[in-house]
């Protein structure tokens, strides 16, 4: 640890602006080497950190705004406190960690990568999820994964109203109670691959011990797929 | 026409439109989806006038003396602006609405004629950067196909709020036209209707916005110009707020710009008239100060090169086409008419963009058909258009006495009817009178 310390670059938002600390962070972009990266006094400062392409660790010591992380791809963030809207936004790949709550739209648009997100999680989480994956341990907000294409959602605790609306291909799986489900929103089965694949994003999300027994699937009816009459009184 | 018809008189409310409508909306239960534009008679360019010079202006030598056209969008805050050699630019449209060939023949002809192209809902395809040499990527709702990669690949960023035929409607690419190229590029099952979202998923409003900007500045190195596209909903609200939330570019569509597939009910009666859209934006851009600081791009129903030197003279600085472009590499044409024919259309006339069934391989996902279209022919005809459209702006201006394009002027317009006058600003010819002014 102490050696890895030593190798720690420190940006400081009191002594360097946003610009001069995501210019820092993405002069890694395209190199395989790792390295590791803290950032001090974010004071809420939007779109930090967004724009990496590289495997390097970058812990944000303190509160974010808006998009963190936005379109990240390779990049092991960690923000040591809330995060604000749109987390995580459109990621591609690598892995996104929030110790505090984070404010809606999280992981809006992902692509790959994995969201872990240690408090809860505001209105439409994963919202058009294209393949990324969500471990939220707290509760999730209404119309959370509203039109999910791909990918997965996992919380611990609740989930409020209108869960799923719209959702294609995409998975959710929660263990606490759900308020309601959106359209075209159903409970699925829980089949040995579920399981296994929930099992999976639990040990990514560090907390592969939970027990699987109290999940529920949640997944598309896939009755909205074409347009027809019937869907009026759906929407 | 036999005596015995003279005692028939058709309905002017109840035409033989609204009657095939009717029997139509009765036997299907479903408001029809379709494609091209508002068909309805909506005041536009025809119903304005240049004025010409004479003894109060001089005009320039129309064969010798220099009428330039550059244009430069993106000024105001992005290190790279995009410089265009003529100020026609062409819309977005999708790979997946349209074929990849025509993707391919809108890229060579805007590129050979010194102006960008725009990708469309479902992200960007090789084949279209290959092609492009200025290229806007359309960031929308949907972000289908949207990566950190395509984005700094592109020469600008669109950042699509609505379009001029659905001010305030998603879209609706259906099945037909669901290729698994297609489907593979936006995430989604082969084959089912893709609903594409009216709002951002990510940001709601102009103060958001402002921060989404922001974003997508810090990820480009705040190289490209960023502009942003709105239908023409309330145009001088819109375009304020755009240069608020910190636009390079302002890009308006009226109401009579094209689509891939909209409801039917949506293209002829939701947004406001090119020519509002025009006075609007460019009034709320003088009012704060921003004209040419914030460029205003304007499109929606643009066909001619008056059209174009129409548009700039209201004050926008380039003017941005799509169903002209798609007429220019060969929809509608008449060689196809039979075949039209046998769809229930005809050159002309036809609108079925949203079936996948267009004989002219353009607007389609079938291999077959795509393969009637070839690029490189096509991007002649859309050069030699965007040329000739170029040509007749040149005319007109130097008519004006206008060294460049961009020193067209109100003042060098009348409009020919009241409707035309109160819609655009300019006075009624024979009078000073701008009705609502």
């Amino acid at each position: 640890m102490s050696a890895l310390r030593e190798n720690v670059r420190v940006l400081d938002l009191l002594e360097m602006s946003r610009r001069k600390v995501n210019v820092a962070l993405q002069s890694h972009n395209g190199s395989s080497e790792p390295a590791h990266l803290r950032i001090l006094n974010p004071a809420g400062a939007h779109a930090l950190a967004c724009g990496l392409d590289a495997p390097v660790s970058v812990d944000i010591e303190g509160h974010t705004g808006y998009f963190c992380a936005g379109m990240n791809k390779l990049a092991q963030i960690t923000v040591f406190g809330n995060a604000g809207q749109g987390v995580a936004e459109n990621m591609m790949s690598g892995r996104v960690h929030v110790r505090g709550d984070v404010s809606q739209s999280a992981a809006a648009t992902a692509h790959g990568g994995l969201l872990v997100v240690e408090g809860n999680a505001a209105a439409r989480c994963g919202i058009s999820l294209k393949g990324g994956n969500i471990v939220v341990k707290g509760n999730v907000g209404h119309m959370s994964m509203f039109m999910a294409q791909a990918g997965c959602l996992v919380v611990l605790g609740d989930a409020d109203e209108a869960l799923g609306d719209s959702i294609y291909e995409a998975a959710i799986y929660v263990r606490g109670s759900v308020a309601s489900l959106g359209a075209d929103c159903v409970e699925k089965d829980m089949a040995d691959s579920h399981r296994e694949q929930l099992r999976g994003l639990l040990r990514e999300a560090s907390c592969g011990d939970i027990k699987l027994d109290g999940f529920r699937r949640y997944g598309s009816a896939r009755e909205l797929y074409h347009f027809k009459q019937q869907n009026i009184g759906v929407y | 026409m036999k005596e015995s018809d003279w005692a028939l008189r058709e309905s002017h409310t109840f035409d033989r439109h609204a009657i095939a409508y009717i029997r139509r909306a009765a036997s299907t239960g479903l408001y029809r989806i379709r494609g091209f534009g508002a068909k309805r008679r909506i005041p536009n360019f025809d119903d304005l006038l240049m004025k010409g010079a004479s003894m109060s202006r001089y005009p320039l030598e129309g064969y010798r003396e220099r009428c330039r056209t550059s244009v430069t969008l993106g000024t105001r805050f992005a290190s790279k602006p995009i410089e265009l050699e003529i100020p026609i630019t062409i819309a977005g449209m999708s790979f997946g609405s349209l074929s990849a060939n025509a993707k391919e023949a809108l890229g060579r002809g805007a590129s050979a004629a010194g102006t960008s192209t725009t990708t469309g809902d479902g992200g960007m395809t090789q084949e279209e950067r290959k092609h492009s040499r200025r290229l806007v990527y359309q960031y929308l709702p949907s972000r289908y196909g949207m990566n950190p990669d395509d984005l700094r690949a592109a020469d600008a960023i669109e950042v699509v709020v609505g379009q001029g035929a659905k001010p305030g409607g998603g879209g609706m690419l259906l099945g037909e036209k669901i290729s698994k190229r297609v489907a593979e590029m936006r995430t989604l099952p082969e084959g089912i209707d893709q609903r594409s979202a009216c709002r951002h998923p990510d940001w709601t409003g102009p103060d958001d916005l402002a921060i989404k900007i922001l974003e997508l500045r810090e990820i480009t190195n705040w190289e490209k110009p960023i502009y942003i596209k709105c239908g023409a909903a309330r145009p001088y609200y819109d375009t304020a707020l755009s240069v608020k939330a910190g636009a390079d570019v302002v890009v308006i569509d009226g109401m009579q710009g094209g689509t891939a597939a909209t409801q039917d009910v949506f293209i002829e009666h939701v947004g406001q008239p090119t020519l509002v859209a025009i006075k609007e934006a460019v009034k709320a851009l003088v009012d704060l100060d921003m004209h040419r600081k914030v460029q205003l791009v304007v499109g929606g129903g643009i066909r001619s090169g008056a059209d174009v030197a129409k548009a700039l003279a209201m004050g926008a600085d380039a003017v941005s086409i799509g169903t002209a472009a798609l007429v220019a590499i060969g929809d509608q044409d008449p060689a196809f008419q039979e075949e039209y024919e046998a769809l229930g259309s005809a050159a002309g006339c036809w609108e079925d963009y949203q079936a996948g069934t267009d004989p002219a391989g353009i607007t389609t996902q079938n291999d077959e058909l795509a393969k009637r279209l070839d690029p490189v022919a096509g991007g002649k005809k859309l050069a030699n258009y965007l040329r000739v459209l170029t040509l007749e702006v040149q005319t007109i201006a130097r008519a004006c006495g206008k060294s460049h394009i961009h020193n067209l002027e109100a003042d060098d317009m009348v409009a020919l009817t009241v409707e035309a006058a109160a819609m655009s600003g300019i006075p009624l010819a024979g009078t000073n009178w701008v009705p609502g002014a």
